[in-house]
């Protein structure tokens, strides 16, 4: 049965539609991001679910029951700000203990869970530091674990890893999905980082301009994009233009003289095609032709620009010892069938 | 391009590590400046502002003290001699007792009323929503646009037995006689809060701007109630700027002299008010440098005392 579900939710400010009939469904236990650029409406969302913003239309249930009736202090939802947030007053314990007594759990329980909990994010010894005195990292474990210390039935991470630097951000990835897995909170990230959310969900909702782009779990996301956005978005990815003809029973998609079986549901005309730069590989015929334009060196990987008559392309190639094209080569590059995704309409007007 | 990395990691550097070691080695001077002489440059283009602040402050202030230690007699004025007497008669006088305690007693009014009034006034301004809150603040900051004698006086009008509070008081029925604000400390107290009020405002905004925008909003979603958050977690962080507030309001309210001397006029006297009639009616300028300077102390040890307390009990908001 679906746990958090969002009904045709909709947010306006001013002319500005924010979010704009957003439905979702989540599940028991689920760890689900919200992804988009800035202003995508992500933010807006969990501000709506965490009751600081009023929704102009739509529903919100959890666990059955409709919550917008109820104030932000009475959702018993966990949060987890970008800035932390944390109480610059209180120890890490005190911050930690805060919602515990807001609750009124006796003092001997509350020193426990508190105990309980700092462990739970490495942060054992820690207790009666004051949070300035912490790394950005030990301050966003504070903050983690005073949202996880209330047992809330959802638990709201908006851009939680933006301020910790790249190292730091991978550590805390693998340690928030360590903590999901031990805890089994229902998750809801709000993210900016595609690499972020793909590393940590379970399933990703992509959103744009208020809208969702897509819903999938990431690989699924990242293989088979809905649309030009969702490819684009999810790393990086080639935008070809090319034209779709039915060709009898199958179609076809032309790209620069090159023809590839189409397996996406498209009319016939203008088509975009869309295919991830490591499925990109150079062979020997029936490809696009191209020019070499730069090739970099990236270490486990070659970074190649191909200039091909159907726009610029990316190609990724593993550093596995294979001869490789020199700049200013001529070349001719393919992909399989079943790595590209194919949409209607011209690159560039999405 | 290999100057965007090398940045990027300073950057992360500066946000992540707060430590006390690394603020210090960030702040020390690079070491290709030469260490072994400092140069006498920022020392001379400080000096006309040195120069002005010793001409205009500490000389006549050290005239004042040394004053304070003349004699004065009614027949031949002041009296070249060194002593203390001044201090020993202001020390051995109830009545000078009376008004060093009353001065106290009305800043200290007028200090707490304008933390009672102000905090939750540069509260509620920060929540509004422009234009209103431009609006609001102008209104709170009127009172420091106006004269002070005239804006005195405008108070004297309403205060009066006949005047509008009275006549407003009486006509609902709340009083049935007319409550003497004139000439009495409740008057004198009134009119130095509104005075005052604006100093405590702009310091508890200024320490409301640091506070980050989220943090009711995390102690909202962990249960407390809208009243406990102000309590438990604004009210402390605000602290400091109550604290600045509090120290320009009081040292303000202790040496004002216009609205006690319209407000309070010649009965009620204050320090300032009684040092200023020491000077210009008994021209007995010794026993008023003395009353000057005992108010100068008296402000800068209860003030200072202060500090310290506040400061102890919340060490962890001033750092």
């Amino acid at each position: 049965m679906a746990y958090l579900v969002l009904d045709t939710l909709t947010k306006r400010f001013g002319p500005w539609l924010a979010v704009d009939g957003l439905s979702l469904t989540v599940e028991k236990g689920e760890l689900i991001s919200l992804l988009g650029p800035s202003g995508c409406g992500k933010t807006t969302t969990l501000q709506m679910i965490a009751g600081f913003l009023d929704p102009t239309a739509g529903r919100i249930t959890l666990d059955g029951a409709d919550l917008l009736v109820k104030k932000p202090n009475e959702r018993g939802l966990g949060i987890v700000f970008q800035s932390y947030a944390l109480f610059p007053h209180m120890t890490a314990a005190e911050n930690v203990a805060f919602g515990l007594e807001m609750r009124g759990v006796p003092r001997a329980d509350r020193d426990r869970m508190v105990t309980e909990t700092l462990k739970l994010v490495g942060l054992g010894a820690f207790g009666d530091r004051y949070p300035r005195r912490m790394s950005g990292g030990q301050q966003q474990r504070v903050a983690l674990a005073r949202a996880l210390v209330i047992k809330p039935n959802l638990l709201l991470l908006d851009e939680p890893l933006s301020n910790l630097d790249a190292k730091m951000r991978e550590e805390m990835q693998i340690e928030l999905r360590r903590i999901q897995r031990t805890v089994g909170t229902t998750m809801i990230l709000v993210t900016h980082d595609q690499a972020e959310a793909m590393a940590l969900s379970d399933r990703v909702v992509v959103m744009n301009k208020g809208k969702v782009e897509q819903v999938a779990a990431p690989q699924e996301a990242y293989d088979r994009p809905a649309s030009a956005f969702v490819a684009n978005f999810l790393g990086r990815t080639n935008l070809l233009q090319g034209t779709v003809r039915q060709d009898g029973g199958a179609r076809r998609i032309d790209v620069a003289g090159a023809v590839w079986p189409v397996v996406d549901a498209v009319p016939p005309g203008p088509g975009v095609m869309t295919v991830r730069p490591e499925k990109v590989s150079f062979v020997a015929d029936a490809g696009v032709p191209g020019l070499v334009q730069a090739r970099v060196f990236q270490g486990t990987q070659w970074l190649f620009e191909v200039e091909t008559p159907a726009g610029p392309m990316m190609v990724i190639r593993q550093n596995d010892g294979q001869v490789l094209p020199q700049e200013n080569e001529r070349v001719m590059v393919g992909w399989r069938p079943e790595d590209m995704r194919v949409m209607a309409g011209q690159v560039g007007a999405s | 391009m290999t100057a965007v990395p090398s940045d990027d990691s300073r950057r992360y550097d500066m946000t992540t590590d707060t430590s006390p070691a690394s603020t210090v080695a960030a702040s020390a001077p690079p070491a290709s400046a030469p260490a072994d002489r400092p140069s006498p440059v920022p020392y001379l283009l400080s000096l006309p502002a040195l120069a002005l602040f010793a001409v205009l402050l500490l000389v006549p202030l050290a005239m004042t003290a040394l004053l304070s230690l003349n004699g004065f007699s009614f027949y031949t004025g002041i009296q070249d001699v060194w002593s203390l007497s001044n201090y020993i008669e202001i020390a051995s006088d109830s009545y000078f007792h009376e008004v060093f305690l009353r001065t106290f007693r009305i800043a200290f009014l007028v200090t707490l009323l304008a933390a009672v009034l102000g905090a939750p006034e540069a509260y509620i301004l920060r929540r509004m929503n422009s234009p209103w809150r431009g609006i609001c603040l102008l209104i709170v900051l009127g009172p420091l646009l106006i004269s002070v004698v005239s804006r005195t006086l405008g108070w004297a009008l309403l205060f009066g037995s006949t005047g509008l509070i009275n006549q407003a008081l009486l006509a609902v029925g709340l009083i049935a006689t007319p409550i003497e604000f004139m000439y009495t400390e409740t008057g004198v107290v009134i009119a130095l809060t509104h005075v005052l009020v604006p100093f405590m405002v702009l310091s508890v905004w200024a320490s409301l701007q640091r506070l980050d925008p989220q943090i009711e909003n995390a102690a909202l979603s962990l249960g407390a109630k809208p009243f406990t958050v102000l309590r438990r977690v604004v009210l402390p962080q605000v602290i400091p700027g109550i604290l600045s507030g509090s120290i320009i309001v009081f040292a303000l309210a202790a040496s004002a002299f216009a609205t006690p001397a319209i407000i309070g006029g010649r009965r009620l006297k204050v320090a300032a008010t009684l040092a200023y009639d020491e000077f210009l009616n008994t021209l007995n300028w010794p026993l008023g440098a003395a009353i000057a300077i005992l108010l100068l102390v008296a402000n800068v040890v209860i003030i200072v005392g202060c500090n310290r307390l506040i400061e102890r009990r919340y060490k962890q908001v001033f750092e």
